[in-house]
C-alpha cells in the first residue's frame, strides 16, 4: 500500500508536470490573446511526432531542440497569418478556428504517420532504472522529463521576472483589458507568446512521446482535459494552473491504481451476474471511471466556483 | 408613497477605494432630478447600483418605499425602475422595430412565451409603435440599430429605456456628443417622454440640466455635497467652489 | 430614399406575405414527395435521409449558436441520448408488442433529448461565451466516458441494434425499404423544420436575438438572459434528440459514436459552413457538408482533411458562411449594381482554381509518399489519374500554386475594388449593404 501511493504520487507529480507545461503556455495565451487555444493539445502532438521523426534521423537530443522550434515556429506562423485576421470577426470565430485548426492537424498527422503508434523510444542513454523503491525499478527518463519541466519551469520564471516582455506578460496576467494599450508592436508580441507557448507544449510532447503513447489520437485525448485544468485553476491564472495541474495529475493516477468499486466495498447485489444498469454502476471499478472524474471535477466547479480554484475573473 | 428613489447611506469600495460615500437621496414622486458633478464623481457608479449592475458595499436603496438593493437588475426592472446607458448600448444586429418591441415584451406580459407568434399581438404592436412614433425614428424602422446614425442611436437608446412603461427613469448623460440642435431635439424628446414620471438623469451640459430639472444633486468624489431647487444649487457656494467655480474659472 | 427602407419591412406581415410562406411549404412538401420517383435508388433515398436528419440536428444547433450566440462544443449529447433511447423504445416496444407505430419513436428520442437538456442545461448557460463552450465540453466529455462505463445501456463499443420492422403497424407500413424512412424522414424534417421556424417568430425566439446581441441589456428590458438561455438550450435539445433517433432508426442501430466529439464537431462544421446567420443558413449546410462527405470520400481518401480546410477557410475568409456570401449580394441585385463585380469574380476565378489544383495535387502526391510509399505512383484523385513519382507534376503543382497564388493575389485586390464600387453604388441608391 504504501509502495502504491509512493509511486503513485511520483507519477502524479510528474503528470501534473507536463500538463503545467502546457497548460502555462495555454493560460499566458489566453490572458494575452483572449483566445482559448483549442489547438494546443495538438502543438503537443506534433512536438512528439516532430520529436520522433528528428529523432530518428538525428538522435534524440537534438531532436529535443529542434522539434520544439519547428511547432512554435508553425505556431507563430498560426498566429500570424491566422489567428490575427480571424480576431475581428470575434471570439466565437477564433474559438472556431483553433478547433478547425486541431481537426486539420489530427487529419495532417494521420496521413503522414498513419492511425496507429509510432515506435518512439527512450534513448538507449537514459533507458536504465534510476533507483528501486520497495519492489519498482524507477525509469531515470522519468526523472529526467521531471528535470526538464522543472529547469523549463526556473527558465520561464526568470523570464517573467526579469525581461520586458516577461514584464508585458504579467501585466497581460493582473490587467487582461489593457494589453490593446501595449504599443506598436504588440502585434509581434502576441506572435511571440503564441509561438512559445505552442513551443512549451511541443517540448512537453517531445518528452511525453517516448514515456507514452506517440499516436495520432493523442491530442484529442489530452485536449479535453487541458481544459479541464486551466478552468479548474481559473482561466488567465498561472498558480492557479500549476495547482489544478498537479491535482489533475494525481488524481488520475491515483484513479487508475485503485480497483476498488462499491461491488468490492459491499459485496456483489442479489443475482450479481445479470447484467443490469445498477450492476454496471455497482461493479465499476474505480480505475474504470479515472476517465470520468475530471470531468465531473469540472462540472462541479462550474457549479460552485465558476472563477476557478485560484482564478480572480469569473469565466 | 413618499418617494420614488430613495438611497440610504450607500457605499460603494473597490478594494480599499470608496467610490460612493454615504450618499443620502431621496427622489419624489414626479420629480425630475438631475444628477451633476466633475468627471470621475461616481454618478455612473451610482446609476450602476440603484438600477442593479452593481451592488453596494452598504446601506440600502428603495424604489417606492420597497428595498431594491441586492437584486438582480431585471427584477428591479420589473418593479418599474428603466435606465440608459452613457455609451450606446443596443441590440446591434436586429432593426430598430425589433429592439424597441424587445423592450416593451415583458411589460405586456408576454415574458418567455414560446407559443404566441409574436406578429400577432396587437397589443405589442400598437406600444412599440407609438414608442417609434415617440422617437421619431419610424422612417427608420427596418434598419439594423448598428447602422443608425449617432443621434438615433443615442434616441433609440432613450426608446429602448422607456418602452417598457417604467415610471422611474434613469438616463445616463442622454445628450453625450450630440451637436447644438440634436441635444435640443433630445431635450424635448426626453421632456415628452417622462411626462407624468419620475426621472433621474446625469447630465454634463448645464443648460439643459437648468433647462429640464426640478431638483438638482451635486456628487463629488463620491459624495453629495448639495441638493436643491436650481436657484439653490446655483448660488451655493461649496457648489461654486467644487464645480460650477471650476467651470467659470 | 427612407421609403425604400421601411417598405421592405412591414410593420406586420402581409396577407401575401403569409399565402407566399404558405406556397413555399406547399412547394416544399410536394418537392419531398416526388424526389423518390426522380431518384429512386437505394443511395439515393439513404444520402436524402441523412441530409434530412442533418437539417433537424444542424437546425436545432443553429438555436443555440446563430439565434442565442452560445457557441456548443457537445450538442452530439442530445442526439446521441435520443438515438439511444429511440433503439431502446423500439426493442421494449417490440417485445410487448405495445401499440406504438414507428412513427411515433422519434418524439420519444426528442423528448429524452430534452429532458437530459432540462437536467444538464440550467448549470450549461448560466453564463455564455467561452465558459459555455467549455462547460459544453466538459459535459460531452463526460457523457461519452460514461457511456462506455454504463455497457447495458449503451452497449460497450458495439453499441445497441434493434429491429424496426417488429412494431404496430399503420397503413401496412413494415418501414422495411429505405423509401419509408425516407418518407419517414421527410416528413419529420418538414415538422421540425416549420416548428423551429415559428419558435423564431415567438417572443422567446425574438428575446433569445436579443441575449446574442446584448445579454447585458437584456437585464435591463425585464429578462433574464440565463432562463433566456436555458430554454433555448431546451428546444435545441430536444429537436437534437429527433435527429437522433431517426438517425438510430435510419440504421437500427445507435453507439458511442454517436454522442461523440465527432459528432459534435460534424454539426458545428455544418452549420458554420452554411452560416449561422440566417434561418436557411443550417439547412444549406446540411446539404452541402452531408453531400461533401459523401461526395469527397469517394474522389479522395483524405477528405476530412479538405473537410477541414473548408472550414478554416470559412472560418477566415467568409464568417458568414455560404449563406452570407450568398447574400451579401442580395443588395447589389435590388440595386442592379451586381453587374460590376462579377467580371472581377470570373477573372479572379482562373488562378484561384489554378491555385487550388496545385495546392490540391501536392497534398495528393505527400499523401502517396507519407502512406503508401511502396505501392503504383501512378494515383486517382478527384477522378484524374497522374504520377505521383514524376517529377513534371510536381513542377506543375509547384508552378500552379506559387504562380496561381501571386497572380491570383492582384485579381482578389480587383474583386474588393469592384465590391466597393458596386455597394457604394447601392448605398447611393439608399439601398443599406
Amino acid at each position: 500500500m504504501l509502495e502504491l501511493i509512493v509511486i503513485s504520487t511520483l507519477n502524479g507529480v510528474l503528470s501534473g508536470m507536463q500538463l503545467f507545461l502546457m497548460a502555462s503556455g495555454l493560460t499566458v495565451i489566453f490572458s494575452m490573446l483572449g483566445v482559448l487555444n483549442l489547438a494546443h493539445a495538438s502543438f503537443y502532438m506534433l512536438g512528439a511526432f516532430f520529436g520522433y521523426q528528428i529523432s530518428r534521423w538525428f538522435g534524440f537530443w537534438p531532436a529535443l531542440l529542434i522539434a520544439p522550434l519547428l511547432a512554435g515556429a508553425i505556431g507563430a506562423g498560426v498566429e500570424r497569418f491566422g489567428l490575427r485576421r480571424v480576431h475581428n470577426s470575434g471570439h466565437v470565430a477564433e474559438l472556431l478556428f483553433t478547433f478547425g485548426l486541431a481537426f486539420a492537424i489530427e487529419e495532417l498527422v494521420q496521413i503522414i504517420w498513419g492511425k496507429s503508434p509510432v515506435d518512439f523510444r527512450v534513448p538507449p542513454s537514459l533507458d536504465f532504472p534510476a533507483f528501486t523503491i520497495f519492489s519498482t525499478n524507477y525509469p531515470v527518463y522519468k526523472m529526467f522529463m521531471l528535470l526538464v519541466s522543472v529547469a523549463i519551469f526556473t527558465a520561464l520564471l526568470i523570464t517573467l521576472k526579469k525581461t520586458r516582455i516577461g514584464l508585458i506578460v504579467q501585466a497581460a496576467l493582473t490587467h487582461p483589458h489593457m494589453v490593446g494599450h501595449l504599443g506598436h508592436n504588440v502585434g509581434r508580441i502576441f506572435m511571440l507568446v503564441f509561438g512559445i507557448g505552442t513551443a512549451l507544449a511541443a517540448v512537453a510532447g517531445v518528452i511525453a512521446g517516448p514515456a507514452l503513447v506517440t499516436q495520432s489520437n493523442m491530442a484529442g485525448s489530452l485536449g479535453p482535459i487541458l481544459f479541464v485544468v486551466v478552468v479548474v485553476g481559473g482561466l488567465g491564472s498561472l498558480p492557479g494552473a500549476f495547482v489544478a495541474s498537479l491535482l489533475i495529475g494525481l488524481i488520475q493516477t491515483f484513479a487508475v491504481s485503485m480497483n476498488g468499486s462499491l461491488a468490492g466495498a459491499f459485496g456483489p447485489l442479489g443475482a450479481a451476474d445479470e447484467p443490469t444498469w445498477l450492476a454496471d454502476i455497482w461493479g465499476v471499478t474505480i480505475a474504470q471511471i479515472a476517465p470520468v472524474i475530471p470531468y465531473a471535477l469540472l462540472v462541479l466547479i462550474l457549479i460552485f466556483r465558476p472563477m476557478g480554484l485560484l482564478g480572480t475573473r469569473d469565466t | 408613497m413618499s418617494s420614488a428613489i430613495e438611497l440610504r447611506a450607500v457605499e460603494k469600495r473597490f478594494g480599499n477605494t470608496s467610490v460612493i460615500r454615504n450618499v443620502n437621496l431621496t427622489v419624489a414622486p414626479g420629480e425630475r432630478h438631475a444628477l451633476i458633478g466633475p468627471n470621475g464623481a461616481g454618478k455612473s457608479t451610482l446609476f450602476n447600483l440603484i438600477s442593479g449592475y452593481m451592488k453596494p458595499t452598504a446601506g440600502s436603496i428603495l424604489l417606492r418605499d420597497q428595498v431594491i438593493s441586492g437584486l438582480p437588475p431585471y427584477q428591479i426592472n420589473r418593479r418599474g425602475l428603466s435606465r440608459s446607458f452613457q455609451v450606446t448600448n443596443v441590440f446591434a444586429s436586429m432593426s430598430v422595430w425589433e429592439n424597441l418591441r424587445c423592450a416593451v415584451l415583458w411589460a405586456t406580459g408576454y415574458r418567455y412565451a414560446f407559443w404566441k407568434n409574436i406578429d400577432n399581438l396587437p397589443d405589442v404592436r400598437q406600444r412599440t409603435t407609438r414608442v417609434l412614433e415617440n422617437i421619431g425614428l419610424t422612417a427608420r424602422r427596418g434598419v439594423p440599430a448598428g447602422l443608425l446614425t449617432y443621434a438615433e442611436q443615442r434616441a433609440l437608446e432613450i426608446g429602448i429605456t422607456i418602452a417598457g412603461g417604467a415610471d422611474v427613469i434613469l438616463l445616463d448623460e442622454p445628450t453625450a456628443g450630440m451637436s447644438h440642435a440634436e441635444t435640443e431635439r433630445a431635450v424635448a424628446l426626453i421632456r415628452r417622454l417622462t411626462e407624468d414620471r419620475t426621472l433621474l438623469i446625469v447630465e454634463h451640459d448645464m443648460s439643459v440640466v437648468f433647462g429640464l430639472a426640478d431638483r438638482i444633486s451635486v456628487l463629488v468624489y463620491g459624495q453629495i455635497i448639495a441638493s436643491g431647487s436650481p436657484e439653490e444649487i446655483r448660488g451655493n457656494p461649496k457648489v461654486k467652489e467644487a464645480y460650477l467655480g471650476e467651470e467659470a474659472a | 430614399m427612407r421609403e425604400t427602407i421601411s417598405s421592405t419591412v412591414p410593420l406586420y406581415p402581409a396577407a401575401a406575405d403569409k399565402l407566399k410562406f404558405r406556397g413555399l411549404l406547399f412547394a416544399v412538401a410536394i418537392a419531398l414527395l416526388i424526389l423518390p420517383k426522380l431518384f429512386s435508388s437505394g443511395g439515393s433515398l439513404t444520402t436524402f435521409s441523412l441530409v434530412g436528419i442533418s437539417i433537424i440536428f444542424s437546425m436545432s444547433y443553429n438555436m443555440l449558436l446563430g439565434q442565442t450566440g452560445m457557441l456548443s462544443f457537445g450538442h452530439a449529447v442530445y442526439y446521441g441520448i435520443g438515438g439511444f433511447l429511440a433503439i431502446h423504445a423500439i426493442n421494449i416496444i417490440g417485445t410487448n408488442k405495445l401499440p406504438i407505430p414507428l412513427p411515433v419513436v422519434p418524439l420519444i428520442g426528442g423528448l429524452t433529448g430534452l429532458l437530459f437538456a432540462v437536467v444538464l442545461g440550467w448549470v450549461s448557460t448560466r453564463r455564455s461565451g467561452t465558459a459555455f463552450a467549455m462547460i459544453s465540453l466538459g459535459v460531452a466529455e463526460l457523457v461519452a466516458s460514461s457511456a462506455l462505463i454504463l455497457r447495458t445501456f449503451f452497449g460497450g463499443e458495439s453499441g445497441i441494434s434493434a429491429n424496426r420492422t417488429r412494431l404496430f403497424r399503420v397503413f401496412d407500413w413494415s418501414f422495411g425499404p429505405q423509401v419509408q424512412i425516407y418518407y419517414l424522414v421527410a416528413a419529420w424534417m418538414l415538422i421540425a423544420v416549420i416548428a423551429m421556424y415559428a419558435l423564431t417568430r415567438t417572443p422567446l425566439g425574438r428575446m433569445c436575438n436579443a441575449v446574442r446581441d446584448n445579454p447585458e441589456r437584456v437585464q435591463f428590458v425585464g429578462y433574464d438572459p440565463h432562463v433566456v438561455r436555458y430554454l433555448a438550450f431546451c428546444f435545441s435539445g430536444f429537436f437534437a434528440g429527433i435527429a437522433g433517433a431517426l438517425a438510430a432508426i435510419c440504421f437500427e442501430i445507435a453507439n458511442s459514436a454517436y454522442l461523440g466529439a465527432v459528432q459534435s464537431g460534424t454539426v458545428l462544421f455544418a452549420t458554420y459552413i452554411g452560416g449561422v446567420g440566417f434561418f436557411i443558413g443550417p439547412i444549406v449546410g446540411a446539404v452541402f457538408v452531408t453531400l461533401l462527405s459523401l461526395g469527397l470520400s469517394d474522389l479522395t481518401a483524405v477528405w476530412q482533411l479538405y473537410f477541414g480546410l473548408i472550414f478554416i477557410a470559412v472560418v477566415m475568409f467568409a464568417p458568414g458562411g455560404i449563406t452570407g456570401l450568398l447574400m451579401m449580394h442580395r443588395p447589389l441585385l435590388e440595386a442592379g449594381t451586381l453587374g460590376r463585380v462579377l467580371p472581377s469574380y470570373f477573372i479572379a476565378f482562373v488562378p484561384t482554381a489554378a491555385m487550388l489544383t496545385g495546392f490540391i495535387v501536392a497534398i495528393e502526391v505527400t499523401v502517396h509518399y507519407a502512406v503508401n510509399s511502396g505501392d503504383d505512383s501512378r494515383i486517382k484523385a478527384f477522378g484524374v489519374s497522374f504520377d505521383a513519382a514524376s517529377r513534371y507534376v510536381w513542377a506543375m503543382s509547384a508552378v500552379l500554386l506559387i504562380g496561381g497564388f501571386l497572380v491570383a493575389r492582384r485579381t482578389w485586390t480587383r474583386v474588393r475594388h469592384a465590391w466597393d464600387d458596386a455597394t457604394g453604388a447601392a448605398r447611393e441608391q439608399g439601398i443599406p449593404a
